[in-house]
């Protein structure tokens, strides 16, 4: 990449104060994400990916203790004053979060909702931003949208919240969106839908996109590079079809052989990876995937591995034991 | 051949189903006799109605008649024209105290379960100070010291109302603050007074109506209990307790001086407790959804 980042995460850990003891959730994480590209970071449930886009955010919970730096479109996120911050969110980075459910306020109008945040941001009257929204509304595939603005929450599908959380957050022509796993709580045929539909948009407004998933194959062919996250921690960071080319990371090929197989015999067995994520109170010395790894072995157990970069700079990976595996699924 | 047409109507397709909802009859009953006391007290100097505080020793517990409609009470004052002035002080202090509960309570408790910290202790245990304090002997020292004046009876029970507000303010924002809708309004760049006022208040503010609302009925009949004690305003003015408290006196002889009073006060409440619910049904908006 030659262009300067939009985005960059420098060393950025996060940890939480927890009566068990500390809990490292994000551990010295770089990333780079230049302006409209689209950065997929991959990991199970509890790796730290939701506390690092709340790390990127500053919307931390107040207890945790960050530290690095978050660079974004030339301010550092971390030292900026408050009311920058305020003004910077919603205006230039915005989120989609996980479950529509509880994303939109369910007490107001999807119109209230959208037009305030038009006014607020942007200064608009109230007849050009509710013309707006209406147009935001049909950006955004929802039918009939002038009489949905006066509709509640509760009134709309699963699917239809998740169009008008895009909607909000589109709203300001952010440069950066950070989609935490956006199509988890909808069901599959919506899910396509929406990721494309979060693609399209961000091709036609030249927006950086992150895009949050536990789901390997949401990020193939949707994204320019990905990173995949273990205990807090990125494991392997490559450009898309550099990864599904030739993955070296044995977590990487464990989320791939997870994803079922439409092509798969009846009553095949899925491959899960067994066992748990490491208890992130208590720090593995060695390898953090070591326990459950097929390949673990001496030096994996007693070291950190820390990402070096393979034959090409842009590939990154943090393991003693390298494997050489292609997927097919990369288009 | 004939060919199946099976286009849907693109109208009936996208537009949103618009639902009436339905009230029943006796929701518009009690609206009704809502509207009858405030009209009634509002209007109590316009009605061409006896003095409430005229005696007439001549017509002492009159029967009901075309002159006294409500018949008179045991010092020959105008049983209606005392039910109505009567009304005029138990909807001022059964409207007026929990106007004081829900403003305060309601204000420290969206502040104590938003912010938390050390705030939130000290709010909560001032709280439970004021509710471990005896109520009644809390009334009696203040009246004793301040005096029986309308003013000071409306402002303790409103003081003795605003623990119930706070917890039920602090309950809801404490499950809505985590909600992700108001981590995607700081994300969007909304400051705490915005979230508070726009995001949580309307949230909140079903459920504090609805305790609103049933806080009117008990101020109602707590001031009805007060005055029946002789701690409430003093006499001549007539309130409905104070005349349930007078016509105790003659239950035996007339027993509707205590029952006149008595079923309006009933009615009043109950006409308050039936609106709460029916609204709190009606314009919840997280019925089933979430």
């Amino acid at each position: 990449m030659t262009e300067p980042a939009l985005l960059s995460v420098e060393n950025v850990s996060v940890d939480l104060p927890t009566p068990r003891g500390n809990l490292r959730a994000v551990d010295q994480v770089d990333l780079k994400i230049g302006a409209g590209r689209t950065l997929g970071i991959v990991g199970e449930s509890g790796c730290g990916k939701t506390m690092l886009s709340r790390a990127i955010l500053q919307l931390l919970p107040k207890k945790a203790k960050l530290s690095g730096r978050v660079m974004f479109d030339g301010h550092d996120l971390v030292r900026l004053d408050p009311e920058r911050l305020r003004k910077l969110r919603g205006r230039s980075l915005a989120v989609v979060f996980q479950d529509p459910m509880t994303s939109l306020n369910p007490v107001l109008t999807i119109g209230t909702q959208l037009i305030e945040t038009l006014q607020e941001h942007l200064e608009l009257d109230s007849v050009v931003a509710k013309r707006r929204s209406v147009e935001l509304l049909a950006a955004v595939g929802i039918p009939a949208p002038e009489q949905r603005l006066m509709q509640y929450p509760h009134q709309l599908s699963g699917g239809m919240r998740q169009r008008v959380a895009i909607a909000i957050a589109l709203s300001c022509e952010p440069k950066l969106l950070i989609a935490d796993e956006p199509t988890t709580a909808l069901d599959v045929t919506i899910q396509a839908q929406i990721l494309d539909l979060l693609a399209r948009e961000q091709r036609r407004r030249h927006m950086a996109m992150i895009l949050i998933t536990h789901d390997l194959g949401v990020v193939a062919g949707r994204t320019d590079d990905v990173a995949v996250m273990y205990a807090g921690r990125v494991v392997e960071r490559a450009p898309t079809p550099v990864l599904f080319k030739k993955m070296h990371m044995p977590y990487t090929e464990a989320l791939l052989a997870a994803i079922p197989k439409i092509d798969a015999a009846p009553h095949t067995p899925l491959p899960a990876i067994s066992g748990r994520p490491p208890d992130p109170t208590r720090p593995i010395q060695g390898c953090s995937f070591s326990p459950r790894c097929r390949y673990a072995a001496g030096r994996c157990y007693r070291e950190k591995p820390l990402l070096t970069a393979s034959e090409s700079l842009d590939h990154q990976y943090a393991c003693f034991h390298p494997i050489q595996v292609t997927a097919g699924v990369c288009e | 051949m004939a060919t199946l047409e099976i286009g849907i109507d693109e109208d009936v397709a996208v537009s949103p189903v618009k639902r009436t909802p339905r009230l029943g009859l006796l929701f518009w009953a009690a609206i009704a006799w809502i509207i009858l006391i405030f009209a009634a007290a509002g209007l109590v100097g316009v009605l061409p109605l006896p003095s409430p505080t005229d005696m007439d020793m001549l017509e002492r517990r009159a029967p009901v008649s075309a002159l006294h409609w409500l018949g008179t009470d045991g010092l020959g004052r105008d049983e209606l024209a005392r039910l109505i002035y009567g009304a005029r002080i138990s909807l001022i202090v059964g409207l007026c105290a929990p106007v004081i509960g829900v403003t305060i309570g309601g204000a420290l408790g969206m502040l104590a379960g938003y912010f938390r910290g050390r705030f939130e202790t000290l709010v909560v245990g001032s709280m439970d100070v004021l509710l471990a304090f005896p109520p009644l002997v809390l009334l009696l020292a203040v009246t004793a010291y301040l005096g029986q004046t309308l003013l000071n009876l409306t402002c303790i029970l409103g003081v003795l109302g605003i623990p119930a507000f706070m917890r039920v303010a602090r309950a809801a924002t404490l499950t809505l603050a985590r909600r992700e809708f108001v981590i995607a309004a700081q994300a969007l760049g909304a400051t705490h007074a915005r979230i508070l006022l726009r995001e949580l208040l309307p949230n909140v503010f079903l459920p504090l109506v609805a305790f609103f609302l049933l806080g009117v009925a008990v101020t109602i009949v707590v001031e009805g209990a007060v005055s029946f004690l002789g701690l409430g305003v003093p006499p001549p003015i007539s309130s409905w307790g104070s005349m349930i408290g007078e016509g105790r006196e003659s239950l035996d002889v007339a027993p509707r001086l205590a029952f006149i009073p008595a079923i309006t006060m009933f009615l009043t409440v109950l006409s308050f407790n039936l609106v709460g619910d029916t609204l709190r049904a009606l314009t919840d908006p997280r019925q089933g959804a979430l």
